[in-house]
């Protein structure tokens, strides 16, 4: 019976299962499964996961860590509005301020180093993109997110917003140096 | 009471019956559909020439304003106007039965109407630039959220009269059995819809207090993990909605019948159960989330989901093929599909629209979904490459073969241009399919989604993207500037038809329904157990590229991931 009329079995859910219909559903059921382990897979594999650690921070406070950062490890100074480039040591917890409309200090970090990567949000909601790296966090006010990073390329990247968070949102765009 | 007075006619094309209050509904839910998509395909054209970098053509305050815009008259507007007339279509019309409660239903549409209004309103008076997502504590207008608010109640509304419907049919009994596989389909659409509204309900309620200053803060990671609860199971609506329409259509044109009632529907079954935790993988790459939640909801939930939509794909040609091997294509894998009407754009638009869902969104789909991949996707413009292949080439696709359909039988036109009708569904489909590839690409090489100017002019530490960026762009112009054509051409058809299409023979009302004449079915059998033997081979290998493709370009996405950064 056609598919816009009811079915000519009264008893529908007794009707047999084609054999093509049976092997498909198998096919992709066991593809389904193989998709399903691979993120638990990659977790204990892999080297690429986001951190889930995130704590409640208020705006100020996380500006002022922020702030210390700067204050103590602070190389030189970039553009007109002159935007620290901070240098901290391998291992610390590096701070990185979204608002609008710009990322605030530069960070100046080093090839095969891990950092405790926090990030956080003074206002709106805004996106950490890591170009041309490709990698893309969300940043939300009232949170601060904290993920450790291991830069693997030594060079200059930018970081551009990708959250829409008002007019100026195409010109929110900084810099991140990884040096040898 | 009710029911003595209800009028009916007979189409006397399809046999189908239409009760002339549904009748008159479906037609205004249809129109309203047309209008806001002739609405967002305008500011479609304008947005694509502005990322077209080379052209640029807007200002950066109308450019996110019409990009507000588009997005709610595209994905709210257009889309569920057109399914609640499908809903009241497939209660009524196919049930064979009054619909329920005429001036409720006339009270949806009305708040539906004004919801829409408002919202537009509000984006378009300036101060309501905050996207579809309208994530806090960004503000609007409070007439932003109050115009949702009432689309969704009257949305609501009209989902309460279409499963009224359902029990009226049943009281009257003006069927026998269960009901139809396309009906089945629409109460899975139905039903998703209806816990949809509720979590939009759940967010947009205090956002509008919180807006008009009753309410003091609203939680960012909240508002995120709610509002998705609503934003991404709508558009399972239109999944279910456009399931339905692939089987309505694959029976309209082809007399198909599905090849397993109890397969299909338990695949729709399957979408009612698993989508509200699959939309957890919008908030993969937030805080404030834990890896076990956003690893459970989406690898359980969604490739739950994921396996339904792979069955529908395969169900769907597969019962098409079956009903064209019956006819006689019998020659080789692919007779069937060769000599299927190409010409009618019922049938081509509703197959591409299967190619283009399944293919490109739903794959990329499943990359977005993946809890590692979507580190290198999240908010680039690959996100929106993916869902214009799932609700532009899939949903919208799939509604535009349904109305050539509906011009003649529901509004009793023939249609003009019939020469135009024949290539729309090419133009539209191949413009849209070249736009996602471009727009994935894109967003692969990082280009960030609802961004005025990716060359960053003016700012103070400038970035260029490779220059393939820019030629994604392009091509990104150029095919979206040839699928607004096709979208054009869709409008102008069916305004046309209703404007100047010749008047056909609507058939008469009478007071009494015409009892559902089912056609003599001798010689076909349910396709259930066809001896052991495949019915459908050349569905089968179709699905086995599918696969090849899926399986492909997952492990490629995962080694390109290996190559970034290491983060824990």
């Amino acid at each position: 019976m056609s598919a816009i009329l009811p079915p000519q079995q009264r008893i529908w859910w007794k009707q047999p299962i084609d054999k093509v219909e049976l092997i498909w559903i198998t096919i992709a059921f066991v593809w389904c499964m193989v998709m399903f382990f691979m993120m638990p897979y990659w977790h204990v594999y892999g080297r690429q996961n986001l951190s889930p650690e995130t704590y409640r921070v208020k705006p100020e406070l996380f500006q002022r860590a922020a702030q210390e950062m700067a204050d103590k490890y602070t190389v030189r100074t970039e553009t007109d509005e002159k935007i620290p480039v901070v240098a901290p040591p391998a291992g610390s917890d590096v701070y990185l301020i979204a608002r609008l409309w710009s990322f605030w200090p530069i960070l100046e970090l080093k090839k095969g180093e891990t950092y405790r990567l926090h990030l956080s949000s003074m206002d709106y909601q805004h996106g950490f993109s890591l170009q041309p790296e490709n990698i893309n966090v969300q940043v939300l006010p009232g949170y601060q997110h904290v993920i450790t990073i291991q830069p693997n390329r030594s060079g200059s990247y930018a970081i551009v917003c990708n959250e829409f968070c008002g007019i100026g949102h195409h010109k929110m765009v900084s810099r991140l140096y990884v040096k040898d | 009471m009710a029911t003595a007075q209800a009028l009916f006619r007979t189409c006397p094309r399809t046999g189908l019956q239409f009760h002339k209050s549904a009748e008159s509904l479906i037609k205004l839910n249809a129109v309203a559909a047309v209008v806001t998509l002739l609405v967002g395909g305008l500011l479609a054209l304008l947005l694509v020439l502005t990322r077209w970098q080379a052209i640029h053509l807007i200002d950066a305050d109308n450019f996110y304003l019409y990009l507000t815009a588009h997005g709610l008259d595209m994905l709210v507007a257009w889309i569920i106007f057109f399914e609640i007339a499908i809903l009241y279509f497939c209660s009524s019309t196919l049930l064979r039965c009054r619909l329920a409660t005429p001036r409720i239903a006339w009270l949806a549409f009305a708040l539906m109407v004004i919801g829409t209004v408002t919202y537009n309103v509000a984006i378009f008076s300036g101060s309501a630039t905050v996207m579809m997502t309208s994530y806090v504590p960004m503000p609007a207008h409070p007439a932003f959220y109050l115009g949702l608010i009432l689309f969704a109640v009257g949305a609501l509304i009209g989902c309460f009269v279409f499963l009224g419907t359902l029990v009226v049919a049943k009281a009257e009994k003006t069927y026998e059995g269960s009901i139809p596989l396309v009906t089945f389909g629409a109460l899975t659409a139905c039903i998703i819809a209806i816990f949809t509204i509720a979590s939009g309900a759940i967010i947009l309620i205090p956002t509008w207090l919180w807006s008009v200053g009753y309410i003091k803060h609203i939680d960012p990671a909240m508002y995120r993990v709610i509002w998705w609860a609503f934003g991404h199971s709508s558009q399972q609506i239109n999944v279910s909605a456009h399931v339905a329409v692939w089987y309505a259509i694959a029976a309209i044109v082809f007399g198909a019948r599905p090849m397993s009632e109890r397969v299909s529907r338990t695949a729709f079954f399957l979408y009612i159960c698993f989508l509200q935790l699959a939309s957890a993988h919008h908030i993969l790459a937030d805080p404030a989330v834990g890896t076990e939640w956003k690893i459970f909801n989406t690898s359980y939930a969604m490739y739950l989901a994921v396996l339904a939509s792979m069955i529908h794909g395969l169900t769907v040609p597969g019962a098409i093929e079956v009903a064209q091997r019956e006819k006689g294509f019998t020659k080789g894998m692919f007779e069937w599909l060769r000599k299927a009407p190409w010409g009618n754009p019922v049938f081509s638009g509703m197959f591409i629209s299967l190619l283009g869902f399944g293919f490109l969104g739903g794959i990329s789909g499943v990359m977005m979904g993946t809890e590692q991949l979507n580190m290198i996707i999240h908010n680039t413009i690959y996100v929106p490459g993916h869902f214009h292949a799932t609700v532009v080439l899939g949903t919208t696709l799939a509604f535009m073969a349904i109305t050539y359909f509906l011009l003649p039988t529901l509004f009793n036109r023939e249609m003009i241009l019939p020469g135009w009708a024949k290539w729309q569904p090419y133009v539209f489909g191949i413009g849209m399919g070249v736009f996602t590839l471009a727009m994935m690409g894109a967003g692969t090489l990082g280009v960030p989604r609802r961004h005025w100017d990716i060359t960053f002019a003016g700012a103070s530490l400038p970035y260029e993207y490779p220059g393939t960026a820019l030629l994604m762009l392009a091509i990104c112009g150029i095919s979206g500037v040839i699928a607004v054509i096709g979208g054009a051409m869709y409008i102008i058809i069916t305004v046309g038809t209703l404007l100047f299409g010749k008047k056909l023979d609507a058939g008469a009302y009478t007071t009494s329904i015409t009892p559902l004449r089912l056609p003599v079915q001798a010689a076909l059998s349910g396709h259930g157990g066809h001896g052991g033997g495949f019915a459908a081979p050349g569905t089968f290998v179709l699905a086995l590229v599918f696969l090849t493709a899926f399986v492909l370009y997952y492990f490629v996405n995962w080694k390109y991931l290996s190559t970034v950064w290491g983060l824990s």
